[in-house]
This record gives structure tokens, sequence and C-alpha cells, in this order.
């Protein structure tokens, strides 16, 4: 019985192949989408728990110099010897056979086990005597191999990093004597004399259990996990569809098996075990494609990171189980609430109950009125959420109750727009046309919604990018004032010549030190006419240069000041001094807090920090760039011009969203897929309603006409719609989710062009779309229409 | 003459080659004449009143209507006969469900040029469809969804009205009342009536009756 019940249920899908397709298509889409940014998201955590395990910074308190700087040895002898359990490590940057890596110099000995070796056996002497290396299979495949030195493979090791010994390490780093920190192991001694005593000048830094850097890469993977989301509500609602038209037109099929004795428990679960091997054979194409889809995305994460917050990640992809237990995982789930309605609703019909399938969404027209209240609710609680949600949960939960919301409302509102229509229509093909687009729309909603979706995200996304990048370029103009910007090691000497040159001369010095708690940067500037005409504040008092120049103020950029619950007019102390804030200025894209000083005041306080950079603002940036390179000696490779800089800082923002950018794309291709699938699927059940309109004297050419004039109308009404929905999602991620996630907001502009672009673009899909069904309309041969008359079919 | 139809041939693909569903079809008709076509099933009657309706087209032979040849004609001058001179009514009543009863009746005419709108309420009123004007198709019964297709077809004035089975899908005593109906309102237009039935007894009450075996007409 089960076997005879499992064929008749599978002809079905046998007779219907556009069906089955539209059905596995729409999951392994879905889940491709959603597996592909999973993908994406484990390979790149795998990437920072490897640099954490490396670096030793999130298991383990450490010592940090106070003023910043470097730690003389003479103070870790010091340590070891009052009894601290303390192990060195010094990082730097270091050029081998032209790659540049970070360099990570332990003591084997005195190192926590399986720091930096990933726990496994190295050989203690080679390692020690500088003769073996640790890197993982990418960094070590890129750097080939170096004479006299073995490079062990290591996978525990961070990307773009390699691993040795301390004392190579100073060797190779030209830092003899130096350590950049110091690890303290577990299980200190009781009794120890306190820090204070012994080295007054560390700091201790505890385990980075929930560091910025973390909540900072949390936040972009979570933003991705939306998006990744989003697509995968798209695609189920392809898949919904699908499921929905099946199992409306197996009715007839269900009764008849019921009346041939087979219980209906039974019958339920052989559509669940159907249902269930399709998800798993969509789900596990959605999986590979996921991984096509994360494999061409991965090395612009890995750029938008390193560009971002300076983590590496490595730009290949590794086959994890995860995503792919995760990947299959949603596609069974996405199955099951695409299916759970009609499943119920099969499950609850009687046994004589009408064998014709009902108009595919009839049942969602008579729940329209369900429908508008949820919708209503969703709205009003996106709008509550809006005015009162704190916190990045919330803000997440504000987008998914205005996206579900606005798709819920989506056929209501095109129904009314269509209902207008019609009443003002004056011909009658018009009133005809609009009627009938009314009477698809059930049909077509859920691939509307989809489009809506699609629309809304590229929308908000676009805006968020582009706003993003307006302010960035400002911001830039603001930050990279001067005309040429100069590194070198003799900071007078520059001074000395490129003063009677230039009309200022503004060195660039800076110290890494927690302020109010949080990491962060102090800047010593030399307040002149560059900063008085440029820099921009969100918040100011009206002297704040005059305050800030007279050592009587400081100030602070925005992630400080929000992370810090600072504000014009609090106190912050820096070092010994503690100074009122008049100033908090925007620094887009910079993930620590920053505070700056006149320069007489930085120089009190760390007078150890001389500038190794400067800036040079002049008329004439050609002749000074040829007068340091002739006049001083400078190598030109020290001299970089503002446009370079600025080209090369838009270079990295410009990849930082080309991720969301490509899945705006492929979601929006998915809608147009869905839009299709709708059209192709309602061809078939459309003849009845368009060959009595054939008969009475329209051709069929002007009935393929008006198929592809209304599925651009419909785009046309759900691109308009989607651009308020849009707008609303780009406000909620930059005044929501960017403030909760990095800690600063962006100010919205409103791009015209790129929204009519996007609406173009739109149609464009509907019309491709459309074409074919369209195409195949007009082209039915009349023997077909005529069969709709004959009672044939 | 309204209607001259010679020497009609129509085949369709069959598993086994092209079937013959007309051989050699000729016959005439007059403004103001009824008549009806009888024949067993897939004899061909339907796949007449298609070709001389412009709803397909025919593989040789001529028909013509008003003295213009129909067989030529293209694609658009098939839609426009459809659209002015002939009315065709179907079996399965082929209302269009998106639009309501009002503008149902109206819709063929309107397609043609402006709409007599005070015929529509007079058919409609002739027909008892006045109280459903309103109504979708959907939430009528079968007679009534008949006599607003009847109604359809009569307020377009066409010349030639052409019914397949109208009554195929009704029980008796209401196939007797839209028939009755329909006849009333076609003699009144003066418009000629070529009918598809099965239905001896109906077919008895038209003014001539001709009977297709195999594709030829008896």
């Amino acid at each position: 019985m089960t076997r005879a019940g499992f064929q008749a249920l599978w002809s079905h899908w046998r007779r219907n192949p556009l069906q089955l397709f539209t059905l596995v298509a729409g999951l392994a889409l879905a889940t491709a989408l959603w597996s592909g940014v999973q993908a994406v998201n484990v390979e790149a955590r795998a990437s920072y728990d490897a640099a954490a395990e490396t670096l030793g910074e999130a298991q383990y308190d450490q010592l940090r110099p106070r003023s910043g700087g470097t730690i003389p040895q003479d103070r870790y002898v010091a340590l070891r010897r009052a009894g601290w359990l303390v192990a060195p490590v010094l990082e730097g940057e270091f050029a081998v056979n032209g790659e540049r890596l970070r360099l990570v110099g332990i003591d084997p000995l005195t190192a926590p086990a399986g720091l930096g070796t990933g726990g496994e056996e190295v050989d203690l002497a080679a390692f020690l005597g500088g003769r073996v290396i640790l890197a993982n299979a990418e960094t070590s495949a890129r750097l080939g191999s170096i004479a006299d030195v073995t490079i062990l493979v290591r996978n525990s090791v961070a990307p773009g990093t390699i691993v040795t010994d301390i004392g190579s390490a100073q060797r190779l780093l030209q830092r003899a004597g130096a350590i950049s920190r110091l690890i303290l192991l577990p299980g200190q001694p009781l009794g120890r004399p306190p820090l204070a005593a012994i080295a007054p000048d560390l700091i201790l830094d505890p385990a980075q259990g929930g560091t910025d850097m973390g909540r900072l890469t949390d936040s972009f993977h979570l933003n991705l996990t939306a998006f990744g989301l989003l697509s995968f509500a798209v695609g189920i609602f392809i898949v919904h569809g699908a499921i929905g038209l099946a199992f409306e037109q197996r009715r007839g099929m269900v009764r008849t098996l019921r009346a041939l004795g087979m219980p209906l428990r039974r019958l339920v679960g052989l559509m669940v075990a159907e249902l269930f091997l399709l998800a798993l054979l969509a789900g596990g194409l959605g999986v590979v494609l996921g991984y096509l889809v994360a494999a061409a995305l991965l090395p612009d994460v890995a750029a938008t990171l390193r560009g971002l917050y300076g983590v590496q990640v490595a730009g290949t992809l590794g086959l994890r189980p995860a995503w792919w237990a995760t990947g299959l995982g949603m596609a069974l789930l996405g199955t099951a609430l695409a299916a759970g309605g009609a499943l119920w609703r099969i499950a609850r019909m009687p046994l004589l109950a009408s064998a014709q399938p009902r108009v595919w969404g009839v049942a969602a027209s008579r729940g329209r009125l369900f429908l508008a209240a949820l919708a209503v609710i969703l709205l009003l609680a996106a709008l509550g959420l809006a005015l009162w949600g704190k916190g990045l949960v919330l803000g997440f939960a504000l987008l998914a109750c205005l996206l579900i919301g606005a798709a819920l409302a989506l056929p209501l509102i095109l129904d009314a727009i269509l209902a207008f229509g019609q009443r003002h229509a004056r011909r009658v093909i018009a009133e005809w046309f609009w009627a009938d687009t009314r009477a698809q729309l059930p049909g077509l909603s859920l691939a509307l919604m989809a489009l809506l979706l699609a629309m809304a995200a590229n929308v908000g996304v676009s805006t968020m990018v582009s706003s993003f990048r307006l302010t960035f370029t400002g911001f830039l103009d603001q930050r990279l004032a001067s005309e040429l910007y100069i590194r070198t090691d003799n900071g007078a000497a520059l001074e000395a010549f490129a003063a009677p040159r230039s009309r200022e001369v503004l060195p660039i010095q800076s110290i890494d030190m927690p302020l109010a708690g949080l990491p962060a940067q102090v800047y010593g500037a030399r307040i002149g006419a560059t900063y008085r005409d440029n820099w921009a504040f969100l918040a100011a008092t009206t002297d704040v240069w005059d305050s800030v120049a007279e050592g009587q103020a400081v100030i602070v950029n925005e992630q400080l000041a929000r992370r810090a619950g600072l504000w014009v007019g609090d106190r912050l102390t820096v070092g010994t001094l503690t100074l009122p804030i008049a100033g908090v200025f925007g620094d887009y894209g910079n993930p620590v807090g920053q505070a700056i000083l006149a320069e007489p005041v930085f120089k009190r306080l760390f007078p150890g920090e001389a500038p190794t950079r400067f800036g040079l603002r002049s008329d004439n940036p050609i002749a000074l760039r040829r007068a340091l390179i002739d006049g001083l000696g400078l190598p030109e490779g020290q001299i970089v011009d503002q446009a370079a800089l600025k080209a090369l800082s838009l270079q990295v923002f410009e990849r930082t969203f080309t991720v969301t950018a490509a899945l705006n794309v492929l979601t929006l291709a998915v809608a147009a897929f869905a839009i299709l699938m709708s059209l192709l699927t309602l061809a078939a059940m459309r003849l009845p309603h368009l060959a009595p309109v054939w008969a009475l004297g329209l051709t069929r050419r002007q009935l393929g006409g008006l198929e592809l004039l209304r599925a651009l109308l419909l785009a046309l009404l759900t691109a308009t719609l989607a651009l308020p929905l849009g707008l609303a999602l780009a406000w909620t991620l930059l005044a929501v989710v960017n403030v909760e996630a990095f800690g600063w907001r962006l100010p919205m502009y409103l791009f015209p062009a790129d929204y009519a672009r996007l609406g173009a673009f739109a149609l464009v899909a509907a019309t491709l779309a459309a074409a074919w069904p369209a195409r195949r309309l007009a082209r039915t041969p009349p023997a077909a229409l005529l069969k709709v008359f004959a009672n044939e079919r | 003459m309204l209607l001259e139809v010679h020497s009609l041939e129509k085949s369709y693909p069959g598993a086994d080659g092209p079937l013959p569903v007309l051989r050699s079809v000729s016959l005439t008709l007059d403004a103001g004449e009824t008549l009806a076509l009888t024949g067993e099933s897939g004899s061909g009657k339907s796949t007449l009143l298609h070709l001389v309706g412009g709803l397909d087209v025919a593989d040789a032979g001529s028909i013509l209507l008003e003295g213009e040849e129909v067989t030529t004609l293209d694609d658009r001058g098939r839609a426009a006969l459809r659209r002015g001179r002939v009315g065709v009514i179907f079996q399965q009543f082929n209302l269009i469900p998106s639009l309501n009863v009002g503008a149902n009746i109206a819709f063929h005419a309107r397609l043609s040029g402006p709409v007599d709108t005070s015929r529509v309420a007079r058919l409609a009123d002739a027909l008892g469809l006045t109280a459903h004007l309103h109504k979708y198709p959907e939430q009528l019964s079968g007679g009534q969804q008949q006599r607003v297709a009847i109604a359809r077809t009569l307020a377009a004035r066409p010349a030639l009205v052409l019914a397949d089975e109208p009554t195929g899908n009704l029980d008796e005593a209401t196939a007797g009342a839209v028939l009755d109906q329909m006849l009333d309102l076609v003699a009144e237009t003066g418009a000629a009536l070529m009918m598809v039935t099965h239905s001896q007894a109906l077919a008895a009450r038209m003014g001539r009756r001709l009977h297709l075996t195999q594709g030829h007409l008896a």
C-alpha cells in the first residue's frame, strides 16, 4: 500500500516537471545563499580563533607598557626573578620573499603550552635556533622556500602570520632586547610583590573574552547573516509557492487515495517523506552551490576584514562539516516552513471535500483579514522598536518586523491600487486588464513579495553603502588634508628642511593606551589652519580648537564617545591629565577610540615619543616632493601623495561592501527566478481565463503583450513600494544597527539616480522573467485554446 | 447569403499521421436562419463551428461570411471577425471570472465599439439577470452563467451566432428555458444561428438541421 501510494504521489511530479524544478531550484538557491554566507562566516571565525590562539590574547591576561612602545628585556627578567610567571612575545611586520607578514616571536620554554604551536610537537632545538618557523598552509605556500629554514605547517597559526623564537624575531625585526607584551601564565604564585613595585610602567590588560575586535567582527558577520537569512527567505517564498500549488493540485488524488482505503495518517506520512527526500536533494545541491558562492566571496570578505578591522582571514575556503550540517538543516527547516500550511490543510481535508483544486492563493485571499492584521501588528512592532528598542538584537528584530510586515501587506496594497485602476479604466481592454491582474495577484503574490524584499535589500544596502562612501570621502578630505605624507626616522631633519618650503608641517604622532577603560590611541596634533579649516565635528564647543591648542581640552572620536558614554563637556583622563572634551569627531571605519591633544601637551605626557610621520601642506607638492628627494635625500617610497593615499583608502572601503553587493545581485536574481517560475506555473492555469478573451476578438499576440505589460506593471508597483521600505531598512542599518555594532552613526543621504537605475534593473529582470511565458502565450496554437471550450483539458 | 462554406477540409495531427476531421464540407446559411448541426462525438461539429467563427484555420476550402473570405484572414483579421460579425456561445460558458456580470455582458460589445447600455439592461432584464449584475460568475448557477454568455454575445449584435452545445451543461428544464430565450433574442436581432447539439429535441426546434458523420455532411 505504501509503495502504491508513494508511486501515485510521485506521479504528480513526473507529470509536472516544471513544478518539481521550481521546488528543487528554489530550495537549492535558498540553501546556497544561506550556506554560502555561513561558510564565509565559519571560515572567518576560524581565522579569528587561530589568531587569538597564536597571539594568546583571548585566553591570557597580559602586561603591556603603560605609555605604549615596547618593554625592555630587563623588566621581564625582574618580573621573573620576583616570581611573576610571564612569557615574552614580540610582534612586528616583516617582509620575506616579497611577502609582508606578521612576525610573532615567542619563548617556547616559558610560553603557555600550545601557544603559537597549536599544541603540536616541535623540534625545540631547531625552533630556538631559528631553523624552524611555523605558519599555516596558505602562508607557507605564499612563502615558498627560505634558505636554511624549515617551515612547519601548523593550521592553528593565524593567516598571514609566522611564529618563531623570540630571539630570532628580535634579530629579524632589528629590535634587540625588545618585548611587545608579557603573557601572564595561569597559576601565579601567591605573595608575589605587586606589579607597581617591580614594573610601574606596565599595565595589566585582561584577557579579551569580549574584545572590541570580537564585537566588531561579530557585527560584520551578523550583517552578513542577516542578508543570508533575507536571501533564504526570498528562496523559501518560491518553495512555498511550488509546494502550495502542488498540494492544491493533488487534492483530487488525495481524496481518491483515501476513498480507496489509504489511511490519512499514512498519506500525510508519505507526503512528509517525499518532501524530506526532496529537501535533502535540494539541500545537498544548495550546499554545493553555496560552497561556490562562498569561494567567490571569501577573498573579498578577507580583504574587507583586513581593511576594516585589521583582522587576518584566510582567503581560501576549507571544507567544514558544520556548514554542511547547517545547510542541510536549513533546507529541511525551510521545507517544513513552506509545506507546513499545505500539509495541515490536507490533513484536515474532509474525505468528501471538493477535489477541484481551488484557485491558487484562494486560501490566502480568505485569510486576507488575518494577514492584514498581522502586517499591521508587525509594522507597529517595528515602529515601537525603532522608537524605544536598544541593542543589536532588537535592531535586527526591528528589521525582521519591518520586512515581514511589509511583505505581508504587499498583496493588499497592490490589490487596492489595481482596484483603483479598474474603477477608473475607460476602455474595455484596460478594465479587463486591471481586473485580470487583480485576479492573478494571489498566484503571483509570493513571487512579488520575494521581489519586494530583494528590491528593498538593494535600496537599503545601496543607500547605506553610498551614504558611507559620501561620508567617507568627506572624511578623507578632512583627514588627508595635507598634500604630501612623509615617513621618516629623522623627524627633526625633515622639519628643519620642510618648514621653509611648506605652508605647514604637521607631525603625526600617536600612542596606544587605554582611555576610559577601552583600547584607544592618543594623538598629538600641531593645531593650525589645516585643522581649523578642514575638520568638522559631530558636536563641539564654539572655541573647540582654541581650547585644545591652549591645552585646556581634548577632542575624541565618536567611537570612544559612544562606548565610554562621554560627550562634549564630559571629562576624560589621558595619562596623568584630566581634560574636558571640547569636541566629538566622526572617525568612520576606525575600530578603536581616539583622543587628540595639542602637540605640547602630548610631548609633556609622553616625552619618549617622537613623530615618524608628517603631513606637509604645500601649494606646489610636485616641487616639494622633488626637493625632499634631491635636497634631503628622502627615498621616494617614503613620500605618499594625498591623492594616492585617498585612492588607497577608498579602495579598501569599496571592497568592504563588495560582499553585500554580490549578495544583493544574487537575491534580485532569485526574485526574478521566482517571478519566472510563478508565471510559467500560472501560464497553464491561465488558459481558461484567456481563451474567452481570445475568442471574443483579441489576438494571441495582444494577449502575450498584455501578459508582459502585466508583469511589468506589477514589478513597477512592487519596486515603487520597495523604495520606502528600502529607505526604512537603510535608516535601520545606519541609525540603529550601525550604532549598536560599530559605535558610530552615519548620516543618511538619498540617491535618486541609484534608485531609478535599480528600478530599471528590476523592470528588466521582470521583463526577462515574463518574456518567455508571454512569448509562449502569443504562440499558443488555437487548438490548445479551443480545448478550453471543448472541455477536453 | 450570409454564410457560404465550400469544400472545407480540416485534419488534426494524430499518432499515425494527420487525422481528417472535416472532409469536403459545404453548406449555406441565410440571415435570420437557424441551423442545427448534429452528429456523433468526434464527427467534426465543433471543428466546423470553430472554422466558421475564425477560431481555427482550415486546411482547404472556402468560408465566405457576408461575401468576405474567412480562410485567408490572418490572426488579426480573424480576431476582428470574432469581435464584430460573429458571436460564439460555449458549453462551458467561458465567462471572464475577474469581471462582474454587468461587465461580462457588455464586454464583447465594448470590444467592437461604444456599447448601448440600454440594450445591455434590456438583455439582462430579458434573461432575468438584472438582480445579478454586480455578482461575479463564480457566484452564479450554471443556467445563470449561460444566460450571461448569451447576453454577452447578443449585446454585440453579431450577424452570426455560433453556439456549441450551449445547454450541454444544464439540466433539461433549464436547458429548455435557456434555449427559448436564446431563440427569441436571436430572432429579435435578425442574426443567423448555427448551433451544435447532441439533442434531437433541441435540433428539432431549429429551422434547418444538418447531420455530420465522420467529417461528411449527410
